[in-house]
């Protein structure tokens, strides 16, 4: 064994050092947390930072420029103005959960973060039920919007808290209707094991649609504009957080932040090929380099979005959800379920001893592509008939009220 | 032993987790003035005074979201298996699979004619 210790073989190096293999087991562990854990924590305070000058240029501002060079200690500076803010608990307040509400939305954004493939070699657990792993932990978020709007004593935190809920569990179904898919093509639900499913051919490449499902559904669940009913200052204030200051509303600040940065590792694991590129293999750091030029791809489109598009109306939000997303997600599985079955039929299923082989994979992935370009242009065109005959509706409605009008002006009055 | 090392790592990070955001809150104390008084501390209604109690039982009349989310989310967790060992599974499992979406399908069109998806 070699002298020089790196995080590839740090248990083996402790255990040179003569500790005992279980204690050194544990410090692996531990270490190996903190590393997964600095990562988003790291990442939130550049993020909010390159969030706000992105949104900048975007309206033909200049954005944070002051503090620090290219104003790039803003998000620093901001922190520390959080922390020596006055924390204020409004009277009435269920203390304990009123507390307990940030540390939820924090936690739960971040554990995540456990089963996310950085490299081929480095993962912070690559759990079997990975997928169903992310499920489980991002649904605690929703706790967090019931147990801030219900403590705070405010019927406004209430009443956003209440339409909060109902946005995250409706996006819910979509997300994980979506999910079925890759998980489907990967036969695994390890993340790690979805990335190398990968290697040959991208899941976006087989699944757009499902791509496209998941992205908005999760920017819903983020609460990302267009979706950010869930602060909708116009209308109820600020939301269920409403009555945090300080530090504990840092905390939501923080989790949003990092949650719209997840949303786009977890797109790019899952349909982006993660950590795969050329020479991965050779240099396995390379990986998360790659990872990281797909996440910010993916991350600054989400910006872009948020800076462009208008906010959408409640019953909006959910008719888009019901009516249009879920019938989708699930025609769009029955559809992919078929297709695997003709391809299988047909015997164009790639080999897997040639899984990772490009050319191997083409076949399948063609007849997939078809299919869901198919269900685009349905869509497109039931979307474009509705959109027309509304509008044909509208314009007929109108016609008729200025009928009316011009009738009830004409008429000789006085009489 | 790796299975379990898996599972030791996500208890860790749960621990991990619940305490990285307790820290910057906690330190905030020492950082932060604490002055309450009465008129800080009251309901913020953008300057009016709340009107009654807060803690009442509210009617969400788009509970039926959440019935339905209910009937979704249990069914989707029993599909996950299918979709797993997906490559394995003959005609007729792609068939009991195509069904047991089409339930899924049967309940949405159900509740969508119903009048159940609408805003109300």
């Amino acid at each position: 064994m070699e002298s020089v210790c790196s995080i590839n073989n740090f248990v083996q190096c402790l255990l040179n050092l003569g500790i005992a293999p279980d204690l050194a087991q544990f410090i692996n562990i531990l270490l190996g947390v903190v590393l997964v854990a600095i990562v988003p924590l790291v990442t939130v305070i550049m993020l909010i930072y390159i969030e706000r000058k992105v949104a900048a240029r975007v309206q033909d501002r200049i954005g944070p420029n002051r503090v620090g060079p290219y104003g790039l200690l803003q998000s620093v500076a901001d922190a520390v103005k959080l922390l020596t803010k006055e924390d204020i608990t409004p009277l009435g307040a269920d203390k304990f959960i009123y507390n307990l509400a940030p540390i939820i939305a924090f936690a739960s954004v971040i554990l995540v973060w456990a089963v996310i493939p950085f490299t081929p070699l480095h993962v912070g657990a690559d759990l079997s039920i990975g997928v169903l792993y992310f499920m489980a932990v991002s649904s605690i978020g929703t706790v967090k919007v019931v147990v801030a709007g219900w403590s705070s004593n405010n019927k406004y935190a209430l009443l956003g808290a209440f339409r909060t809920i109902a946005q995250l569990l409706s996006y819910e179904v979509p997300l994980v209707l979506a999910l079925l898919i890759p998980v489907m093509l990967a036969g695994t639900m390890s993340m790690q094991g979805i990335t190398i499913a990968q290697q040959g051919m991208w899941f976006i490449v087989m699944a757009p649609v499902a791509a496209v499902i998941f992205f908005i559904a999760n920017l819903a669940e983020a609460g990302r504009a267009p979706f950010d009913l869930i602060e909708a200052e116009s209308e109820i204030i600020a939301g269920y957080n409403i009555e945090y200051s300080g530090f504990k509303f840092g905390m939501f600040m923080a989790a949003e932040f990092i949650h719209a940065f997840t949303i786009a590792v977890l797109a790019a694991v899952i349909f982006l090929g993660g950590w795969s590129g050329p020479f991965v293999h050779e240099v396995p750091v390379l990986g998360f380099i790659y990872l990281g030029i797909k996440t910010f791809i993916i991350y600054l489109f989400s910006l872009v979005l948020r800076s462009t598009v208008p906010r959408v109306r409640i019953d909006q939000l959910m008719a888009f959800n019901w009516k249009f997303l879920v019938p989708i997600s699930i025609i769009n599985v029955l559809m992919t379920a078929f297709l695997l079955q003709v391809v299988r039929a047909l015997g164009l299923a790639p080999d897997p001893a040639q899984a990772t082989d490009f050319v191997a994979n083409l076949p399948q992935a063609v007849i997939l592509l078809l299919g869901n370009l198919v269900v685009i242009g349905i869509v497109l065109t039931m979307i474009r008939n509705t959109g027309r005959r509304q509008r044909l509706e509208d314009e007929a409605r109108h016609a008729a009220a200025l009928e009316r009008e011009l009738e009830r002006v004409s008429a000789p009055a006085g009489d | 032993m790796a299975v379990l090392n898996e599972w030791a790592f996500i208890g860790v990070f749960f621990a991990i987790a619940w305490v990285v955001p307790v820290l910057p809150i906690v330190g905030a104390r020492l950082f932060a003035p604490r002055k309450p008084n009465p008129l800080k501390q009251s309901t913020y209604e953008c300057g009016v005074e709340t009107v009654g109690d807060t803690w009442v039982q509210f009617k969400v009349q788009y509970y039926i979201y959440g019935l339905i989310f209910l009937v979704f989310d249990v069914e989707i967790v029993l599909l996950f298996p299918w979709a797993l060992a997906y490559n394995q599974l003959d005609f007729f499992g792609f068939m009991a699979g195509f069904l047991f979406i089409f339930l899924l399908a049967d309940a949405l069109i159900y509740a969508w004619r119903k009048g159940a998806l609408e805003w109300v």
